[in-house]
């Protein structure tokens, strides 16, 4: 391993330094290495972006240019996958926009040894698919005379999601309002308080028929496939916070698309990494070549704040400095009222400001100001 | 049992609805009911639909019986012999009209010998499933369904020979081709459309090849002899209307040459075309600007004083004169009245359009290009026997779009030319390529069309053969003429001071939000602002409140309408459509400040 002089260290990022240590021949002369890295350095300088360089409206465009080609392909994608997924550019804004609930949410669980060799594949999925109670009945009604609810159970559909009585009795004993009783076939669920309406009866079954019986809360579909010498399960729906929990996921693979879940379970930066993630998996898809930085910019303003913000008026926008700048995105009339109220001062700080103004905008050969003021007589 | 519906309404029920529609349908074809009624059996509802009522596509089908066409060849030799006519057919039983529900039932034919004991129709024509303008298109079977419609869509484009009445008619936007010709390679809807009556294009020589890379991107070639000899050209004629209207009050306007005291008075010279009635002479060469009929109008508002004024009122010129970018010859000039009983005066111009770089030219088969270059007669290409094109097409057109009847056609032309005679190529039943080929062996030409062609500015031979043949052109309405637009200064709108739109307005073209940006991310602050200055202007701003200032040239006085006179007033650039939203903020009763400073 080749030694590197301590000044050369700060002058270049870590990685760079690694691929010299292990590239450089061990024998190497102190002149021809003092050569080598100054070169290293003269590159890395030049290849940083300059003062005044207008990165985010660079990384807007070049997001932007090839979005309007995503348009068109969009459609092509539709229905092809086993699972009907959201890509191009519909999911992109919806990932920008960080919209809470987003149109398929999915995870891609990873296991644990020996599962992820494919042991108990099958079972496992099982465990974590949502069942419900009116998964496995067969016919609900109401009863009005005896103002209860009667369940016919499908005996086959719970042989199927490995539900048993017990299952139901105890999930339905846990409830305070109703009193379960099972007999065969026949589930009869009865109010505890007597001569309820029959619009309080209707919302009972409702509520009845989406009563949890066993799986993962939100797993509402379940998809085990090989990918790479290894069993994971693909599934519909997202539970980050429960499935980390389950004893036979691996949690370190384990990833969900849904970007506010993850901020919620691991915290900003996770969510910063799944978003960039999210977005560059789409424009690869798409067959698009979108430099990773660009996205990386724009998802590290959305996530500066320590929270996912949207690329939108309730979101990165509204915490712009300017009045006029945040005026003339959308709903001026609330912007300029609203600071009309407080007494706002625009500082004229950003690009849009000036643009209004006609003034030379403060960015690129705009940004230079003189620092000394003339002292004249 | 199967219920009866009469237009929608219940009528009754049925135990053999096959057998009911049969009998029926046989009813119809013996006349006792109209030939429009149609008598549809659902099959999935089990139910019979008869619709007698109005706004139903009809189409005619020749009656099957027993795998035989009841319409016979003795029919067709009646026809010819004009013993009978089509409604005797319908009559005879022969053709029916059915609807789009009654075509559910029926099993129809696409051609005579296709026909089996199942069939109850058969196809008039297999060209009745395409429209008039669609059927147009010779050899269209050859091509993709799309082409098909681009070519049938860019006819009805074309300039022709839309009435033979042109010439004392008034219509808007009128072009009329000067030697229009009826096609070499036509079809049977060529005759029964009488085309000859209104052709709207020319046939011409077309060689498939570049030429300098002026024919990239659909642009095609034309020679300069052509143009001479007349191809493509075609005249351009627009009406200007003047009306004297009658206002309350009894005034009225006045058709005539203005006085020199009218509000609003042009120039002597822009009155020069006007005979003494103030409307201009036909034959006339009119340009930009001239008047082509003069008119004066009563003053708009009549104050008090106006009225008790020893002077008479003074009157607005209201004249009608050429916009910008219009010339011309008046053509024709028409005095009549409006259904008010006003006087109308409907002028007409003319303007002669030679073909010219940016004219858009197409074929039959959609593939429609601009003129790219316009090349003298002796720099064409010519081949041995002197044949020198009239449009080179760029051959990049043809693999993508896979328009294989434009090849033909191409082809088609070229036998027909040669032999004298009119190619048939009416889709699905055109003259056979192979026939057209075998022609072209026969008269001494290759048999795939091409021919050496030699470099018309070197003189050499073309290593490549070139395909070349006659084709059918047709001159698009599209003409630069009608849409070159650019400016430097011009009008301006009055409220926001910024330039006007659109190209009638002489307006700018707009470096819009997205075009800003681009200057933006290149860094050229200073370039952006010198672009954006558009409406720039010097508003006074007083420093103690504020507020725009008011600048008194009259007395020589600066003051602020809020501070008074005793403050310091600076005079600040700003966009004058900013200006505008300060105003707009105050009439919100929002007070907007500008706080100044020192730039350095």
């Amino acid at each position: 391993m080749v030694t590197i002089q301590k000044e050369y260290l700060n002058a270049l990022p870590k990685k760079v330094i690694d691929d010299l240590k292990k590239e450089l021949p061990k024998d190497i002369s102190e002149k021809k290495l003092q050569k080598i890295l100054d070169e290293c350095v003269a590159t890395y300088e030049s290849m940083k972006v300059d003062p005044g360089e207008s990165v985010g409206l660079v990384s807007a465009e070049s997001i932007g240019e090839p979005g309007t080609q995503m348009t068109l392909n969009t459609f092509h994608f539709a229905g092809v996958a086993e699972m009907n997924v959201t890509t191009g550019l519909p999911r992109i804004i919806e990932i920008l926009d960080g919209r809470k609930e987003i149109s398929t949410p999915m995870m891609d669980i990873y296991l644990a040894e020996p599962y992820s060799k494919g042991e108990d594949i099958k079972k496992i999925a099982l465990q974590i698919k949502e069942t419900k109670l009116k998964d496995v009945a067969s016919e609900i009604f109401i009863n009005i005379a005896d103002s209860a609810i009667e369940i016919t159970l499908d005996r086959s559909a719970m042989k199927a999601a490995g539900i048993t009585d017990a299952h139901i009795t105890k999930a339905l004993s846990g409830a305070k309002a109703v009193a379960a009783k099972l007999s065969g076939d026949a589930l009869n669920v009865k109010a505890k308080s007597k001569d309820l309406s029959i619009n309080d009866l209707y919302k009972l079954k409702e509520k009845v028929r989406v009563v949890h019986l066993s799986g993962v809360k939100g797993i509402s579909q379940v998809l085990p496939v090989k990918r790479d010498d290894e069993y994971i399960i693909i599934t519909a729906g997202s539970n980050l916070m429960d499935v980390l929990g389950l004893p036979y996921v691996n949690p370190k693979k384990t990833v969900t698309n849904n970007i506010h879940e993850v901020s919620e379970v691991l915290g900003i930066e996770a969510a910063r990494q799944a978003t960039i993630n999210e977005v560059f998996k789409v424009i690869e898809s798409q067959g698009l070549n979108v430099d990773i930085r660009h996205i990386m910019l724009v998802v590290d303003t959305m996530t500066a704040s320590g929270e996912i913000k949207g690329i939108t008026r309730y979101g990165v926008v509204s915490e712009k400095a300017s009045v006029l700048a945040r005026a003339s995105f959308e709903t001026p009339i609330k912007h300029v009222l609203n600071a009309a109220l407080i007494g706002e001062r625009d500082e004229l700080a950003s690009v849009v400001e000036n643009v209004m103004l006609n003034q030379p905008i403060p960015a690129g050969t705009g940004l230079p100001q003189l620092m000394v003021k003339a002292q004249g007589k | 049992m199967s219920d009866v519906y009469l237009n929608g309404k219940f009528v009754g029920t049925t135990e053999n609805a096959l057998g009911f529609t049969e009998k029926l349908r046989e009813e119809r074809r013996k006349q006792a009911i109209p030939p429009s009624v149609s008598i549809y059996h659902d099959e999935e509802s089990d139910e019979v639909q008869i619709e007698s009522i109005k706004g139903r596509t009809l189409r005619p089908l020749i009656v099957v019986k027993n795998g035989r066409a009841v319409l016979t060849e003795r029919h067709i030799q009646q026809l010819e012999k004009k013993e009978i006519t089509w409604s005797d057919l319908v009559k005879q039983g022969a053709i029916e009209y059915l609807d789009a529900s009654e075509e559910e039932n029926a099993y129809i034919a696409f051609r005579e010998q296709d026909i089996t004991p199942e069939h109850t129709h058969l196809e008039v024509s297999p060209l009745a499933m395409l429209g008039l303008a669609a059927s147009l298109v010779p050899y269209g079977n050859f091509n993709q369904s799309t082409r098909l419609n681009a070519g049938s869509k860019n006819q009805k484009q074309a300039l022709g020979f839309y009435a033979a009445n042109y010439p004392v008619r008034m219509d808007m936007d009128v072009n009329i081709l000067h030697y229009p010709q009826k096609p070499i390679v036509n079809s049977i809807m060529h005759d029964v459309s009488k085309y000859e009556k209104h052709p709207v294009g020319q046939n011409i020589v077309v060689a498939i090849m570049s030429y300098k890379g002026y024919n990239m991107e659909d642009a095609i070639i034309i020679n300069q002899g052509s143009i001479d000899r007349g191809f493509g050209r075609s005249s351009y004629f627009r009406p200007a209307i003047a009306e004297e209207l009658r206002y309350p009050g009894g005034l009225v306007d006045e058709v005539g040459i203005p006085d020199k005291d009218v509000k609003g008075y042009k120039s002597e010279r822009d009155y020069r075309y006007l005979e003494g009635d103030g409307i201009v002479y036909p034959e006339a060469v009119v340009d930009e600007g001239d008047v082509i009929i003069g008119k004066t109008s009563p003053p708009r508002f009549l104050s008090s004083m106006d009225e008790y004024s020893l002077t008479t009122s003074i009157r607005r010129e209201s004249s009608v004169s050429l916009k910008h970018g219009e010339k011309g010859v008046i053509d024709f000039v028409l005095l009549t009245e409006n259904e008010e009983g006003n006087k109308l005066i409907q002028v007409r111009v003319r303007d002669q359009r030679v073909p010219e770089i940016g004219d858009k030219f197409t074929s039959r088969h959609g593939q429609k290009g601009v003129v790219g270059l316009i090349v003298p007669q002796a720099d064409m290409p010519f081949s041995a026997s002197g044949i020198v094109p009239d449009i080179i097409f760029s051959p990049h057109g043809i693999p993508s779009r896979m328009t294989i009847s434009h090849l033909i056609e191409l082809l088609g032309g070229k036998v027909g030319a040669l032999s004298g005679r009119y190619i048939d190529g009416t889709t699905f039943d055109a003259e056979p390529e192979e026939r057209l080929r075998k022609d072209l062996l026969d008269m001494g030409f290759n048999e795939n069309g091409t021919e050496t062609l030699y470099n018309g500015l070197t003189g050499e031979q073309y290593k490549a053969k070139i395909f070349i043949g006659n084709m059918y052109y047709l001159k698009l309405k599209h003409m630069v003429a009608n849409k070159i637009h650019s400016r430097a200064r011009g009008p301006i709108q009055l409220l926001t001071r910024q330039p006007t739109e659109g190209r009638a307005k002489e307006g700018g073209l707009r470096l819009g939000e997205m075009e800003k940006d681009t200057f933006v991310a290149h860094g050229a602050s200073l370039l952006l602002k010198e672009r954006f200055d558009s409406d720039r202007s010097v508003i006074p701003i007083c420093e103690e409140s504020g507020n725009i200032a008011v600048r008194d040239i009259l007395r020589n006085k600066s003051y602020c309408p809020i501070a008074g006179e005793n403050v310091t007033i600076n005079d600040i650039e700003m966009p004058y459509a900013f200006k505008l939203i300060l105003d707009e903020f105050k009439s919100l009763c929002i007070y907007p400040k500008i706080e100044l400073e020192e730039k350095y």
